[in-house]
């Protein structure tokens, strides 16, 4: 298996939370508004604009780093990589290079065989967006570009990991924890339509490494990995050799492609920007508070509500996950925090992934009830379920507010109670709902099946349990019918 | 604060302007009504700024440079933008892409360069005082060849905020005038810390030129005097230094040994930053229009190649080599070691003397087209590039003539005490008028 | 010593276009230049940059951008707000 070994490292960007843009005060609110409706002389590349550094990115980046665990340079500076393309409006990018803001650090993330991984990062540095480009024109009438220049100067942290990482499911755990680390960090917002950006570094071992470009979603670099490591393979077992090359990740496809065209050779020709001056921010590591993060609130959820280790990781992967969680919990933890975690873990994520909602627009007081209804036995799982889907689909659709108590009342959800001969379920609020005795009648009904359950036939029970659900047209709680056709069937025979 | 407008229509023989406002308006001030001319270098609000460029012909800036916005409150009138060697890379103002400036003192020969359209505005008295720029001696070669006075603030002293740049790290906008008087009026108005230039300090200028040198101490560096400087020239400086040393000042001879790579790294550090700085030039906001059925590199190579004047595409293409792959550090690294030497032999000569004194040009004007290889022409500006490779200031005062021509006395100082430099100046000045 | 074929790939670094009969002048202007440079050779250690102003930083407060139609004046052309620039694909 040595030789088949996958070695991946990743490069990440993601914008910073900041209010305005890294070197201008222009609004990095941008997305609602139109194209080069937030752009000022420095932004726009103007004839004799200079940057002034927003320090607010500078603090965000070094919570980031204080998180990570990297190790602060003493002296960081900016400098200018220079290329021409035309959503850079300066024809040079003002990122870090040979003196970035921290160094090393680590991340740790659950391996595929379960336990922690350590995955080593190289460095982490703060750079700028650059503007953003439309292709527009076809091949007769002929292409061109439009630029629009919003995005330029957006604050970005460049998170580079060591080749730490052995398979594209690591990879996205990677991406996964990171995004979380920067969420409870509170200085990046993963909603936000394109604010991370992947390059990522993978080589089968003994092989050349090949760069993949251009993955803006968390799904996209377990897809362009995976790819990439099907294609490698299949290259190195046909005899062929992998090229060093950069390849380009389409979303739409789910493949990558060679950067066939023959740009110029990369040689950015760095230096100091002259317009800024050097960093000093050393000092500033000790004074800064970092909030709950992911591990520890995860141990937390453990010890505090009991949840299970995959359940605690599962809600504290995302900061409004876990905050959601503890909100509808609060009103009695004790009571309710397995059931809220179950439902919340296995059941709404999984509603919400299909419904692609998000979660804010889940009302968490809604869904207390609902798991308040569930804790009083009076719904079924399924049922449940039921409820749970009209809710979030009229929340998506942004229809009028109902309860999930409303909610039962409209589709006549009830637990039915089932009667039969002297066994009875009490436990139900709604036993005045009891419609006749379906158990009784299916015995009276299905003489010959009642008899090969006697014989022992196997079957024969199922078909009963089936005919009884079917007159309480699905609503009674599938446990407590099982129990009270053996106590009915049992009672006739003697 | 009413707006009033100040006519301007100059007999303009010597090509000082690009750009005239007939009409320019004005307010109350410590500068109210008088005509002050920008280098077409510095962003002005609705008036074209060019650079003397083809490249930038037509363009408007939507802003001020910060200068420009002192000089507005300041009441002045800004009546037009001056001529310069394209983007400053000269030292004759030759390197226009709109024709050369001639010298009011004698139109057979240039006004130096690159603020060369400053100075013969000031020199022919078409405006009272002029913005000029200064990256190696912009401001002090027009004003040495025009025989004005022209000063190069301390680096960081006066925004650069709205100066297209050319060479970030060595250049400053500074003022041009006839008289200390002026200039010194025109940095009060000029400097000052400003919150969009990080590398501005917050050191206002609120002095009043005093004639005093008495007690000074001034070093007269021997590699001032030496291989290069026209003696002719070099004697009239020395008359000039003895004018000082009859009103008080001491003299003491001394050396500049980082002299020997002063100017290599002047010309590897300014092409370097430029390389850089002119990228952005491409055609698509702002300029002459790239071609957009075409691939960006063949469209960008294609209006750089048109726009650009030889000299700017020289020195951006050695830049670009100097900081290439394999080259960064022979040429870019090794230019800053020997920029740190000077800032060290400054230093050094400082905590010794309190000025150092010597001819601003190793000659008079140039003839026109006299200057046709690069190198010679580099070679000129061997006695300005070491205050703006320190960062020092510097002015330039008239001293008489060599061979009917004017001769600057350049004078230099420790950082922040341009006040020193302007009294020494003013002194002498004073002492010859 | 460069050769015409270096000031070829510079000139494509520099995206700055030039013409075959520029290429002997200006690498003979080169030659010369750079023998000038090379005194930078007798420049002994690796001293390094003093710079003495350092965190010179802005507070993250949102400014006024320039009104749309003063972004797109100086621009060549445009299209739906957007400036229109060559093609990449």
């Amino acid at each position: 298996m040595a030789e088949d070994q996958v070695i991946v490292g990743l490069e990440v960007h993601c914008q910073l939370d900041t209010k305005s843009k890294l070197f201008c005060g222009c609004s990095t609110d941008y997305r609602s508004d139109g194209p080069n409706t937030h752009v000022c002389p420095v932004c726009l590349g103007l004839p004799g604009a200079m940057p002034v550094l927003n320090k607010r990115s500078i603090e965000y980046a070094m919570k980031v780093a204080k998180a990570l665990n990297c190790t602060v340079l003493n002296e960081s500076e900016f400098s200018r990589k220079n290329y021409f393309y035309p959503d850079l409006d300066k024809a040079y990018q003002i990122t870090q290079y040979d003196k970035p803001l921290a160094e090393g650090g680590y991340l740790e993330i659950e391996s595929d065989e379960g336990g922690e991984r350590r995955i080593q990062l190289t460095r982490i540095h703060v750079e700028e967006d650059p503007g953003r480009l439309v292709h527009m024109g076809n091949a007769e009438r002929g292409k061109y570009s439009l630029v629009d220049y919003n995005r330029a100067g957006i604050p970005l942290i460049e998170i580079v990991s060591e080749p730490d990482m052995r398979s594209p499911k690591e990879a996205r755990k990677f991406l996964n924890k990171l995004r979380a680390t920067l969420e409870y960090l509170n200085v990046f917002d993963s909603d936000k339509e394109g604010s991370l950006r992947v390059d990522a570094n993978i080589s089968i071992k003994g092989n050349e490494r090949v760069e993949v470009k251009n993955i803006t979603s968390y799904k996209g670099v377990e897809k362009a990995l995976t790819y990439e490591v099907t294609r490698q393979k299949n290259q190195i077992r046909r005899g062929q050799r992998i090229e060093r090359e950069t390849r380009h990740f389409i979303e739409s496809t789910g493949i990558t492609q060679s950067s066939r065209s023959k740009e110029q050779e990369h040689d950015y020709r760095y230096f100091p920007e002259p317009d800024l001056r050097p960093l000093h921010v050393l000092s500033w590591v000790e004074g800064i508070v970092l909030p709950e993060l992911p591990d520890a609130r995860r141990e937390r959820f453990v010890l505090q509500y009991g949840c299970s280790l995959n359940h605690a990781r599962t809600l504290t992967g995302e900061l409004k996950l876990a905050n959601f969680f503890e909100g509808v919990v609060a009103a009695d933890p004790k009571g309710l925090s397995t059931l809220a975690a179950t439902w919340i873990a296995d059941t709404l994520i999984g509603e919400l992934n299909f419904r692609s909602m998000n979660l804010d627009k889940v009302d968490a007081a809604g869904f207390t009830g609902l798991i308040g209804i569930l804790k009083m036995d009076t719904i079924t799982d399924k049922m449940c379920v039921e409820i749970l889907r009209d809710f979030l689909d009229r929340a998506k659709k942004g229809l009028h507010y109902e309860t999930p108590a409303e909610i039962m009342d409209r589709l006549k959800i009830r637990k039915v109670v089932l009667l039969s001969g002297t066994a009875s379920s009490t436990s139900s609020v709604y036993a005045n709902l009891v419609v006749g005795d379906p158990i009784t009648d299916v015995i009276r009904e299905q003489p010959q099946a009642v008899e090969d359950y006697y014989k022992g036939k196997k079957g024969a029970f199922n078909f009963l349990i089936g005919q009884v659900m079917k007159k309480t047209r699905g609503c009674a709680d599938p446990g407590e019918l099982n129990r009270l056709l053996t106590e009915a069937l049992k009672k006739r025979e003697a | 604060m009413e707006s009033q407008k100040l006519t301007f229509e100059p007999d303009d023989r010597y090509n000082a302007f690009l750009t005239i406002c007939k009409k320019a308006p004005y307010s109350n001030g410590k500068l109210s009504g008088i005509a002050v001319a920008v280098k077409d270098n510095i962003s002005t609000k609705g008036i074209e700024t060019t650079c003397a460029s083809k490249i930038l012909k037509g363009y408007i800036p939507p802003y001020d440079a910060h200068a420009v916005e002192l000089l507005r409150k300041a009441g002045a009138a800004i009546v037009g933008k001056t001529n310069m060697d394209e983007f400053g890379m000269g030292t004759t103002t030759e390197n226009s892409a709109f024709g050369p400036t001639l010298n009011p003192c004698d139109t057979g020969r240039v006004p130096g360069g690159s603020s060369g359209g400053s100075a013969a505005a000031v020199a022919s008295n078409m405006v009272q005082m002029a913005l000029g720029t200064d990256t190696g001696g912009s401001i002090r070669c027009p004003a040495a060849f025009c025989g004005i006075v022209g000063l190069k603030p301390t680096y960081g002293r006066v925004s650069r905020y709205g100066l297209i740049a050319y060479a970030n790290s060595l250049e400053q906008i500074g003022p041009m005038g006839r008289t200390v008087n002026d200039v010194s009026a025109l940095m009060q108005v000029i400097a000052g810390k400003d919150r969009h230039d990080s590398t501005t300090y917050d050191r206002p200028y609120t002095h009043t030129p005093v004639a005093d040198v008495k007690e000074l101490k001034i070093g007269i560096p021997e590699e001032y005097f030496g291989e290069g400087v026209d003696p002719k020239v070099a004697g009239v400086v020395k008359t000039a230094i003895g004018r000082l040393e009859e009103l008080g000042a001491t003299t003491v001879p001394c050396s500049i040994p980082s002299m020997k790579f002063a100017l290599a790294a002047y010309y590897v550090t300014c092409t370097c930053e430029a390389s850089s700085n002119l990228a952005r030039f491409d055609g698509v906001r702002y300029g002459p229009a790239a071609d957009t059925k075409k691939s960006w590199h063949e469209a960008y190579k294609e209006v750089r190649r048109a726009g650009f004047g030889t000299e700017v595409r020289r020195r951006i293409m050695l830049g670009t080599f100097a900081l290439s792959s394999g080259y960064y550090g022979k040429y870019y690294a090794k230019a800053q070691v020997a920029r740190e030497n000077v800032k060290a032999d400054f230093k050094r000569l400082f905590s010794e003397v309190d000025l150092i004194a010597g001819p601003t040009m190793p000659t008079i004007a140039f003839r026109l087209k006299e200057k046709s290889d690069p190198l010679s022409m580099y070679l000129s500006d061997i006695l300005t590039v070491p205050a703006n490779l320190a960062g020092i200031p510097a002015i330039s005062v008239p001293c008489g003539k060599s061979d009917g021509m004017p001769v600057g006395l350049q004078i230099m100082g420790r950082p922040f005490e341009d006040e020193c430099v302007i009294d020494a100046a003013f002194a002498y000045e004073q002492a010859v008028n | 010593m460069v050769t015409e074929k270096d000031v070829e790939h510079i000139a494509e670094l520099a995206d700055i276009g030039i013409n075959t009969d520029e290429l002997g002048t200006f690498t003979n202007q080169f030659n010369a230049i750079l023998d000038y440079f090379d005194v930078l050779d007798q420049v002994k250690g690796d001293t390094t940059v003093t710079r003495d102003l350092s965190n010179i930083m802005r507070e993250d407060i949102v400014e006024p951008s320039l009104p749309r139609d003063e972004v797109l004046k100086n621009a060549a052309a445009q299209e739906d707000g957007f400036i229109k620039a060559p093609r990449v694909m």
